[in-house]
């Protein structure tokens, strides 16, 4: 517990640091509150709305989690048929790649059109966004496999299939997970701009979407506050997935310097 | 070389189109013609011929007729210069790779590299019974068979330990025992203890001689250590500078155990490296 204070010491002092200066600024009169509010009034706002921004987040939560797990598992299998077979690489990664390119703008009204004003368009959007560096890490661990490995296996009349559960499989999960890592970041994203581009019905709609609507009603420091909610629930989310990874591989992380 | 992802980049299952080192389809015919299996467990090469392509697509000799045998239960060495193609001729001999010319006669063949490559996420046990897991036998009943052999080997009260909570020695000993518990007649050794330290290597060198002689195979060591060879080897092949052929073959016939202090191993280490192109005679 003590070491834990000690590592999370700097992460506070340079929030802490940044945040006087902050105050030091809006204070200073340089802005209008309306456009960028202190952090005092965030932290009201944040308290007052305690219960509206928890119900959003729950929203939204189920959105990047859900949206997260599809990617990663589909995001998996499409590395995995990229990498056992040439024609289907050829075939799929420059869609893979192109598909990060797409604006969701362009597609949002026909998921809407297709799928209505659920969950699902608002989780086609995050796994869009969030599978193509899960594909990418898959590709690259199932390639990073030691040659001479597979020669070991094949003089102990490994099949290909055998070859593939033992050696590569394995060194691929790892990986997977990384590439998730990097992807719950703007999967947080991904879930602001599904809640922005895709209608929605119900009494709540997810923190991007309240975002949105305090920008609109000039409620700037409930917007600042759900996206500081946002903030912290992406970095929550990166160290689960690398407890995960840790806990999946404990291998991988002996020599590899790791973000905790 | 940057491997290529792909479904079988090296051509290991065999149909693989490209990332062979010599066009697939010469390599495959020149295999079916010139791999006979050897029925008395021994290995036999005759006139071996071998060439890679280097990046730049120039053939390179890496074996110049290469003739050497092994019977049944012989431990035969094989020193030479580095880069003389040792490691090619034991992935000849595995079957990892075929001649471009000359006859290749071997009982099935496992193979231990210069590295351990255990999996990391395999425990010990688990690591040293992969081919009993892969010839399709249940994990208990493959965990048994292997943990019965930790002991013998010193290894035992790690059958759980994963490979990066072992030393050096012990992973070394684990690949043996993966490669032993393979069941095939012929082992091929490339320089297994090249990684170690001294007393370790000693260590090993003792105790590879004693497995051998509780479960005899014909076993090819290849190793740049001239003392380890006369050490363990029933015979030592002397290889040439690239391309390899066999320069001199050595008979060692002492007794076991061997010390290397011992005036008789130390003429034929002198013999050995005078055919190196070493010794001081």
């Amino acid at each position: 517990m003590r070491r834990r204070v000690i590592d999370a010491a700097p992460a506070l002092l340079l929030v802490l640091v940044l945040l006087g200066a902050w105050e030091l600024y809006v204070d200073s009169g340089a802005t209008s509150s309306s456009i960028l509010p202190a952090p005092h009034t965030i932290a009201e706002s944040l308290w007052g709305n305690a219960g509206l921004l928890g119900h959003n987040l729950a929203i939204t939560a189920e959105e990047v989690v859900l949206g997260l797990g599809l990617a990663l598992a589909l995001g998996f299998a499409l590395g995995v048929l990229i990498h056992l077979s040439p024609p289907l690489r050829r075939a799929f990664y420059p869609l893979t790649v192109g598909s990060q390119a797409v604006p969701i703008a362009v597609i949002a009204p026909l998921l809407v059109f297709l799928l209505g004003f659920g969950l699902l368009p608002k989780l086609i959007v995050i796994v869009l966004i969030c599978f193509f560096p899960v594909v990418v890490t898959t590709v690259d661990g199932l390639a990073a496999v030691d040659p001479d490995q597979l020669k070991l296996l094949r003089t102990l009349d490994a099949s290909r299939l055998q070859a593939f559960r033992f050696a590569e499989l394995p060194a691929a999960l790892p990986a997977a997970i990384s590439g998730a890592r990097i992807a719950v970041t703007v999967g947080v994203i991904g879930a602001y701009i599904a809640e922005s581009q895709t209608a929605t019905s119900g009494a709540y709609s997810g923190l991007g979407h309240e975002i949105n609507a305090d920008l609109s009603s000039l409620q700037t420091s409930r917007a600042y506050a759900a996206a500081v909610v946002l903030f912290a629930f992406a970095i929550a989310c990166f160290y689960t997935l690398s407890g995960l990874e840790r806990r999946l591989a404990p291998w991988a992380n002996q020599s590899r310097g790791d973000i905790r | 070389m940057v491997s290529r992802p792909g479904a079988d980049p090296l051509n290991l299952w065999g149909n693989a189109r490209g990332g062979s080192p010599v066009s697939t389809e010469l390599q495959s015919r020149a295999y079916l013609t010139s791999r006979g299996t050897n029925a008395n467990d021994g290995i036999g090469l005759s006139d071996v011929h071998r060439a890679y392509r280097d990046q730049r697509g120039t053939s390179v000799p890496a074996l110049a007729g290469v003739c050497m045998h092994a019977d049944h239960g012989e431990l035969l060495a094989v020193v030479g210069p580095s880069g003389c193609g040792k490691t090619t001729l034991l992935e000849l001999i595995c079957g990892l790779q075929a001649p471009d010319r000359g006859l290749v006669e071997c009982a099935p063949a496992a193979l231990m590299a210069q590295r351990d490559l255990l999996l990391p996420w395999l425990s010990a046990v688990d690591n040293a019974a992969l081919a009993l897991r892969i010839a399709g036998r249940p994990r208990e009943q493959a965990r048994g068979r292997a943990g019965e052999l930790f002991a013998e080997l010193g290894l035992q009260g790690f059958e759980r330990a994963h490979p990066h909570e072992l030393s050096g020695g012990m992973r070394q000993r684990v690949a043996f025992l993966r490669t032993l518990l393979s069941g095939k007649p012929v082992l091929c050794l490339d320089e297994p203890f090249g990684a170690l330290d001294a007393i370790t290597r000693a260590e090993m060198q003792g105790w590879l001689g004693r497995a051998l002689q509780r479960e005899p195979r014909t076993v090819v060591l290849v190793t740049h250590d001239v003392e380890e060879a006369i050490v363990l080897a029933d015979r030592v092949a002397v290889l040439s500078p690239r391309p390899g052929r066999v320069r001199a073959e050595i008979e060692v016939d002492l007794p076991h155990p061997r010390s290397r202090t011992d005036p008789a191993v130390i003429a034929l280490r002198e013999q050995a490296l005078v055919a190196l192109g070493m010794g001081n005679a």
